[in-house]
């Protein structure tokens, strides 16, 4: 069918820290297809962004990638040296950060650093880059994109500036982008007006995203395929209707039934008992077991492999809830 | 556009200046009272400018000639009168006006003290930028112990092991003056012939040395700070270099503090390198200052300090100018 892009096998990436080893990132494997949109979810400290960090192996000490292949275009980028690494950066995978307000920098204008990119990947000339700018942020939905190149960030509000992420990602023409939270520091109307103008641009470009979000309604939206994480582990991946619709794992439902709706008000807000553990002290068994109705003593005993449940779902449980339940 | 004033940048700067100008007046007003008030403390100075054997009288003719017999209100008066009109007062020992005294002599710390403080800076910033970005190195342990021993030595001492070492051990530099000296459009420089490079190394040094340390830790702290920050990771994932990571998107961000403490302690180095200008008689205005101490010579002394305060006020205003430029979110009101 679709070519592969971007394959993660085993990913392990560890913080050793004072208070003990963070296993962040603990064997997580999936793909990427080209010119598909995989979202990445899970609670706060599940590993999430730390994956998206060790795609472009910005992770530093006490951190450190243990373990696992990063294959992008046949490439195994955990192998590369620090200077290869710096064509894959912006050239071949782009990202945006979580929060606009502080991911650019202060003292330079807008313009200075969308050219920055150009100038470190294409070989244009400095017109040939203006006008690039220029038709980005007009991509990106910057009017008066001109003028707007010698603004500084402060001049812009936190929408506008996100915008200006995307156009840097963007303005390479890397093939893969890496959305970290993108939309979760800003107000929620700008939300939904950035998350379409990404999935366009990514869409009219052909690039694939990995869209690292806790927020399953986001990722219902946007994402082709879905993989949930917790606790650094992959405990469900599939496709997003599959995995929306009928979740085999108990934590994917409980996110699921923790979305509130708006045509369902005389249900309660459902909520998943208990708090993610302390990743710090996860010995054997499933790490979810405490918090999970269908527990037994098995989960206790013996940490559930990744295995297929149903036709393109796979999930990390000893007891997935089947179709009918889901 | 190097001002990032609003609209009307122009307007906006004259108007600042104009309004620092005040300011200023303010400040050496304020100073030349502290000043004036302190002088009348410290003794009377008609015993510095007679001879040992004078009569009563030539003591009184002496004191009236100095203006010395008047209430203390109608000596600053007359000090003001005169100020404002461009005179500055006459030394009671060279019987010069007090301003040519110094003058004559500020090309001589001014060229010790540029020629330290860029010592100090060109060391300093990237040994600090290194040292910040890569806290945990053991070379960047070293760099900050060796700081500490920087700034904990005193000037004094260090001159004086400069000198055993590199003057009297090796014989390698001179201990004192300047040297030769060519002259440039009035000013007498050292750092023009070889003679007098040889001769400002080791004043230099020594009085380089705090100030480096100083300019080390603040790059360094300033660093710390400022790699941590979203945009520097972020910088990194579009794939710069480290250089330009370090010294474009990183010491830009880092600069406020360093420029801070540059401008003050190039204020403090040329209003007080008093020390080592001693040690190394170095004909500068410190030693002026130090010498009209003794000798009581307080038009001088009167005029210098002012002088100083004048040095700080400007370099003030330069540092805040500078601000501007190197941060668009700070503006001149």
């Amino acid at each position: 069918m679709s070519e592969t892009l971007l394959d993660i096998r085993g990913l392990k990436t560890h913080f050793h820290t004072f208070g003990g080893l963070v296993k962040a990132v603990d064997g997580v494997s999936f793909q990427v297809d080209k010119g598909e949109v995989v979202g990445l979810v899970g609670e706060s400290g599940g590993g999430k962004s730390v994956i998206g960090f060790s795609i472009l192996r910005l992770i530093d000490p006490p951190g450190r990638i243990e373990a696992g292949e990063i294959i992008f275009d046949g490439e195994d980028l955990t192998k590369k040296s620090e200077e290869e690494l710096r064509t894959v950066r912006g050239g071949e995978i782009a990202m945006v950060f979580q929060d606009p307000m502080t991911s650019l920098n202060p003292v330079y204008t807008i313009g200075r650093q969308m050219d920055e990119m150009l100038q470190l990947h294409t070989d244009l000339d400095a017109s040939a880059r203006r006008k690039r700018c220029i038709r980005m942020l007009e991509d990106v939905g910057i009017s008066e994109a001109e003028s707007r190149l010698d603004a500084y960030p402060h001049q812009f509000s936190g929408g506008m500036r996100q915008r200006v992420v995307i156009a840097i990602a963007l303005l390479a023409g890397s093939r893969l982008i890496i959305a970290d939270e993108p939309t979760t520091a800003l107000d929620v109307t700008v939300q939904s007006q950035i998350l379409k103008l990404m999935r366009r641009q990514i869409a009219e470009r052909g690039a694939a995203m990995i869209l690292v979000t806790h927020d399953l309604a986001i990722v219902s939206e946007m994402a082709d395929r879905v993989v949930v994480l917790y606790c650094g582990k992959v405990v469900e991946r599939g496709r997003t209707e599959d995995v929306i619709s009928h979740p085999a794992h108990p934590y994917t439902r409980g996110l699921l039934d923790s979305i509130p709706r708006i045509a369902d008000r005389q249900r309660r807000l459902q909520q998943i008992p208990g708090m993610v553990p302390d990743i710090r002290k996860l010995g054997e068994g499933c790490s979810f077991r405490d918090r999970c109705s269908r527990a037994q003593p098995l989960c206790a005993e013996k940490t559930p492999e990744l295995l297929p449940v149903r036709h393109s779902l796979d999930a990390a449980c000893h007891y997935p809830l089947n179709e009918a339940e889901a | 556009m190097p001002f990032h004033l609003s609209n009307d940048g122009t307007t906006a700067l004259l108007g600042y200046t104009i309004k620092r100008l005040l300011q200023m007046m303010l400040v050496l007003f304020a100073v030349s009272v502290i000043v004036f008030l302190m002088m009348s403390f410290t003794g009377d100075p008609v015993f510095m400018v007679i001879p040992i054997d004078s009569t009563t009288a030539e003591i009184e003719q002496a004191r009236r000639l100095l203006g010395l017999d008047r209430s203390l209100l109608s000596q600053y008066w007359i000090f003001l009168t005169n100020l404002l009109q461009g005179d500055f007062g006459r030394s009671y020992v060279f019987r010069q006006p007090a301003m040519d005294l110094i003058l004559e002599r500020l090309p001589a710390t001014i060229e010790m003290v540029l020629v330290a403080i860029t010592l100090a800076t060109v060391v300093a910033v990237p040994l600090g930028v290194f040292a910040g970005a890569n806290p945990n190195r053991p070379v960047s342990r070293g760099i900050m112990a060796g700081s500490l021993l920087g700034i904990s030595l005193p000037g004094f001492w260090v001159g004086m092991m400069l000198i055993f070492f590199f003057s009297v051990r090796y014989q390698f530099l001179p201990s004192s003056g300047r040297g030769e000296t060519m002259e440039v459009m009035g000013l007498r420089l050292s750092v023009l012939t070889r003679d007098g490079w040889s001769h400002i190394i080791l004043p230099a040094v020594t009085l380089a040395l705090a100030t480096l340390a100083i300019i080390l830790r603040i790059t360094r702290a300033g660093m710390m700070e400022v790699m941590r920050q979203d945009y520097i990771r972020f910088a990194r994932a579009k794939g710069a270099s480290r250089r330009h990571i370090l010294f474009a998107h990183g010491l830009k961000n880092a600069l406020i503090p360093v420029v801070t403490i540059f401008g003050l302690q190039l204020g403090d180095l040329i209003a007080f390198a008093t020390i080592t200008e001693t040690i190394f008689a170095w004909p500068g205005t410190g030693k002026l200052l130090i010498d009209s101490i003794y000798r009581g010579d307080r038009p001088v002394i009167v005029v210098y300090l002012m002088l100083t305060a004048f040095i700080f006020v400007a370099i003030n205003f330069i540092v805040d100018i500078v601000y501007t430029l190197i941060d668009p979110r700070i503006t001149v009101k």
